[in-house]
């Protein structure tokens, strides 16, 4: 094969790809606007299961004893309601939001920084939520929130709470840290062996440090930031990466890191923890001074399911008490049903994850999608929309 | 070929210190399939026979290992054919175009991964009605023909045209030709090549994420789920562990039938 | 199939007498196979490069321009310089392998005992069959810096970075270079070699000047496999390279919310990729793919 082959190959693809994209210059892909989403929820009454039900679900969300015959309560959902149910897990916000975008699924379990998105992008629909009993005994502290509820109209069931936490190598850290200043300092004595979280949403914990060190700013919510601020955080951010040992996106390699002491502080999870000390006590957990970024997961139901009463049957399951409780042990978080927190096998688990006490989480920052208009109320300025966070973050890691 | 004494010395101990770079991550990750230690940890802090037990249990592993290997079977099968049919028009055609097809077929490896999932990702989704398990067969023997391509022109060069001549000179058709001549010379690279494929479908993770359909879990995605989980890595060590140590005959078995054709006698 | 003697007029008897049309029934299956179902994708890839997104829900917006490549190739953002350092692993990737297989090969092909030989080269390629995950796991639990296998046997570790990734990308793909390179160095005759050594050159001129040349086509077979493999990672990248980046990563991290940039930065190691393949076309060796 000789030289001229190749390269005529090459510019071949590339005139043909020129071709294309002039020609369809001028249509737009549908459902893309930024308009307020108007759709009306299901009435109801929920009747027979359609027989089939497609879960889009963070790993541990939606158990069918696949990875261990013992954890299993899809099983019973399925015996229960005659619902089969195909799970498709996912590892990231944004794998979540691009698969529901392209379809086939009938619920997903959404973090906030892709619930917005979903509605927004008209993927998902309203969720009556007297149609999903158990609704009742969620804790009021995530109901008809920024990220899940759009003008007053819900969007999805709440299911369990988490935040993002300061973890520390004990050996490392003589004393128990109270602040971020270590992970984001200069000087910080954890210079190396710093882990941060690997994904655009981290720039939020920027400015949850910014609020607190630099009030001028006038950071009030994290997720909500003008051009300003959000160069500020992303300035703060630049200054972190000289300390960082290796951001994670896997909390499996975080906890491994932070056990054998190659991480001496990051920020994760309090399942994180958890799992570096089933060796011993090796790793603790705070939630910092300043406050913390957390997370709020919503069960939402897609905009042209099928399977509606499939979907309302497991929304009502999946937060019903027992079923919240295994999941917020297996998972490691605090469930969003107030009654799952005498159910738990470990009776500690919602006083270890602070499920009933409100004021813990009144200084954790759940993740919302950024967006042009300022999710703290003002409107003199516009705010950096989600896309830029993405594109300043792979800039930042790129470099 | 005469070999200093130093020479063969140097080259065996050469190839005594890449086998310890081969094997000793792949005994790393046998001892760890019995270390107690969720996070791994090294030295390793006690050992346990209940990563196996657990591991036999599974339901999940038995079947996504049986997703892999008719996922496996099936792309092999579809390349043997695609492949053979290449190999055979253009080792045995001079003709306008004859690089640029070869180029083609190449291209699916030579491009990396990541590429051809996004790409293929992307189409199936916005133009053929989303990812099925069909879209993921599709996709590994798109990347399979090459291998076997490879190894069956390969073959068919060394073979030159002197049988085939030699076939027909005595009044054999092209078709009694090769089923009479031509394949069954081929056979034993094709078998070569259909390890490799099989091989290379079997472990493939990254087109793999792009292409599978809900629902549909290789092993490789099994083990990529269950990686990120605590609880399940130690199994995760178990199915390898297992793998290194099942794999070892097959492969065996491929190549003594290649040697035996191609052994320098 | 036993015909010996095709009918005139039979589909055969066409085929024998038109070799255009049996070429033609050869390669429509494949080709119609990889250009729809891969370069049809690949060229769509391309164009969505041309594109944007809508900034808040990341939908494609079909118009046409070309700031996704004037982004990645702004020498003031940082991508030319991950293409660079891309680059350069895929390129020591396929060295290193280079010279690892090519003594490992040699001892296969021309020392090991014959009856052993299978068995060695089944040993050789094994790891191939072993996940690509656990291996890159098992690699993260060796070279861990605090304890880790090789700190503590060795006393040294590389820790996690652009020498790990480099380690152990050769470590994953040594095997597509040992086994061309080991079927190269079979299919060269004793004879020739042996009439090098009855000529007086000693292993080491042998070796140069008959046996090297010889396998060199296989050898840039093998480094297709190695360089391209090394080129499109990102899970060990994420796993062993500390906060190090390559371009696959960042294909990865930015598919899902702005494709057309992702498309950009996949054209970049296309065109890498294509450039390797015209740089080493120029040797022919491709005719021996």
């Amino acid at each position: 094969m000789r030289f001229k082959h190749v390269t005529a190959l090459g510019v071949g693809i590339a005139a043909a790809s020129l071709a294309v994209a002039g020609c369809s210059s001028s249509s737009t892909s549908g459902g893309g606007s930024s308009a307020a989403p108007s759709a009306s929820a299901y009435a109801g009454p929920v009747g027979e299961g359609e027989g089939e039900l497609n879960v889009l679900a963070w790993p541990g969300y939606a158990e069918d004893g696949s990875t261990d015959p013992k954890v299993d309560w899809v099983t019973p959902f399925e015996k229960e309601t005659g619902c089969q149910v195909n799970v498709k897990s996912f590892a990231t916000s944004n794998e979540a939001y691009d698969l529901m975008r392209k379809g086939g699924y009938d619920v997903v379990s959404a973090s906030g920084d892709a619930s917005l998105r979903l509605v927004y992008g008209g993927y998902v629909q309203p969720v009556n939520t007297s149609l999903v009993p158990n609704y009742a005994d969620i804790f009021s502290g995530l109901k008809d929130k920024q990220w899940n509820t759009v003008d007053g109209v819900n969007y999805g069931i709440p299911h369990g709470r988490g935040a993002n936490l300061l973890l520390f190598n004990k050996g490392e850290n003589k004393t128990e840290p109270t602040s971020w200043k270590d992970m984001w300092e200069s000087n910080s004595p954890a210079k190396g062996k710093v882990s941060p979280y690997d994904d655009a949403i981290y720039i939020a914990d920027a400015a949850v440090y910014l609020m607190a060190t630099q009030p001028d700013l006038g950071i009030t919510n994290p997720y909500s930031l003008d051009q300003t601020q959000f160069d500020a955080a992303i300035k703060l951010l630049d200054q972190q990466k000289p300390l960082v040992a290796e951001y994670w996106a896997d909390y499996a390699k975080q906890a491994n890191g932070l056990a054998s002491g190659s991480i001496s502080q990051g920020q994760g999870w309090q399942l994180t923890a958890n799992v570096a000390n089933a060796d011993g006590d090796k790793v603790g957990a705070t939630k910092p001074s300043e406050g913390a970024t957390g997370w709020s997961d919503t069960w939402m139901v897609a905009k042209d399911t099928k399977n509606i009463n499939c979907a309302y049957k497991w929304l009502d399951y999946i937060v019903s008490p027992k079923v919240n409780a295994e999941i917020a042990e297996y998972f490691g978080e605090a469930p969003a049903n107030e009654k799952s927190c005498d159910l738990t096998s470990n009776e500690d688990h919602c006083a270890q994850f602070h499920a009933k006490e409100e004021d813990y989480w009144t200084n954790v920052y759940y993740w919302t999608t950024p967006t042009e208009q300022c999710l703290d109320g003002r409107t003199d300025v516009t705010c950096v929309p989600y896309k830029d966070w993405v594109s300043a973050w792979t800039t930042l890691r790129s470099a | 070929m005469i070999l200093s004494r130093t020479a063969k010395w140097t080259l065996g101990a050469v190839f005594a210190l890449v086998m310890l770079f081969i094997y000793v991550p792949l005994l790393v990750v046998v001892v760890n399939s019995f270390n107690v230690s969720l996070t791994f940890q090294w030295p390793p802090p006690g050992f346990t026979m209940e990563w196996w037990a657990r591991a036999i249990d599974n339901v999940g592993v038995r079947e996504a290992l049986l997703t892999s290997v008719g996922v496996a079977l099936i792309a092999t099968t579809i390349a043997l054919v695609l492949g053979t049919l290449t190999a055979v028009a253009l080792t045995q055609y001079a003709f306008f175009g004859r690089q640029s097809i070869s180029l083609l077929i190449i291209l699916p490896i030579a491009l990396p991964g990541i590429v051809t999932g996004v790409a293929l990702n992307t189409m199936f989704t916005s133009w053929l009605g989303g990812l099925t398990y069909l879209t993921l067969v599709v996709a590994h023997a798109t990347f399979c023909i090459v291998v076997i391509f490879n190894n069956a022109s390969a073959r068919l060069r060394r073979l030159g045209g002197n049988f085939v001549e030699a076939s027909m000179d005595l009044g054999a058709t092209r078709t009694t030709t090769f089923w009479r001549v031509t394949f069954p010379n081929m056979r034993s690279a094709l078998v070569a090549g259909a390890v490799l494929a099989f091989g290379l479908s079997f472990d493939e993770i990254i087109v793999t994420t792009f292409t599978a359909g809900p629902g549909i879990q290789t092993l490789p995605l099994w083990i990529f789920n269950n990686l990120f989980r605590p609880q399940q890595a130690p199994i995760v060590n178990v199915v390898a562990a297992a793998l290194i140590l099942v794999s070892i005959l097959p492969l065996y078995l491929a190549q003594r039938l290649s040697d035996d054709q191609t052994g320098d006698r | 199939m036993t015909t010996t003697e095709a009918p005139a007029g039979s589909p055969a008897a066409f085929l024998y007498r038109h070799p255009r049309a049996r070429l033609t029934g050869l390669l429509a299956l494949p080709m119609t196979w990889l250009v729809l179902l891969y370069l049809v994708p690949i060229v769509l890839l391309f164009v969505t490069a041309f594109w944007t997104t809508d900034s808040f829900t990341g939908n494609l917006q079909r118009t046409f321009t070309l700031e996704n490549f004037a982004r990645v190739l702004d020498p003031s953002q940082p991508f030319l310089t991950t293409a660079l350092r891309t680059l350069a692993v895929a390129v020591s990737v396929t060295v290193v392998s280079i010279i690892l297989a090519v003594p490992l090969s040699l001892f296969l092909a021309k020392i090991a005992q014959p009856r052993w030989r299978p068995l060695l080269v089944a040993l050789v390629v094994t790891p191939l069959w072993a996940s690509y995950l656990v291996k890159v796991y098992a690699w993260r639990t060796m070279l861990n810096p605090e304890g880790g296998f090789l700190e503590s046997t060795l006393g040294f570790s590389t820790g996690y970075g652009w020498v790990a990734v480099v380690v152990v990308l050769t470590y994953l793909w040594l095997p597509y270079m040992v086994l061309p390179v080991y079927v190269g160095m079979q299919n060269v005759p004793p004879s020739l070699l042996d009439a090098s050594s009855d000529l007086g050159a000693r292993s080491w001129r042998t070796f140069r000047s008959v046996l090297l040349p010889l396998v060199k086509p296989a050898i840039i077979a093998g480094s297709v496999f190695t360089f391209s493999l090394s080129l499109g990672d990102y899970i060990t990248v994420q796993l062993v390279g500390g906060k190090a980046q390559m371009l696959g990563n960042v294909v990865y991290g930015t598919f899902a919310t702005d494709l057309p940039f992702a498309a950009a930065i996949a054209s970049l190691t296309v065109l890498i990729m294509i450039g390797y393949l015209a740089a080493i076309s120029r040797t022919g060796a491709l005719e021996n793919l």
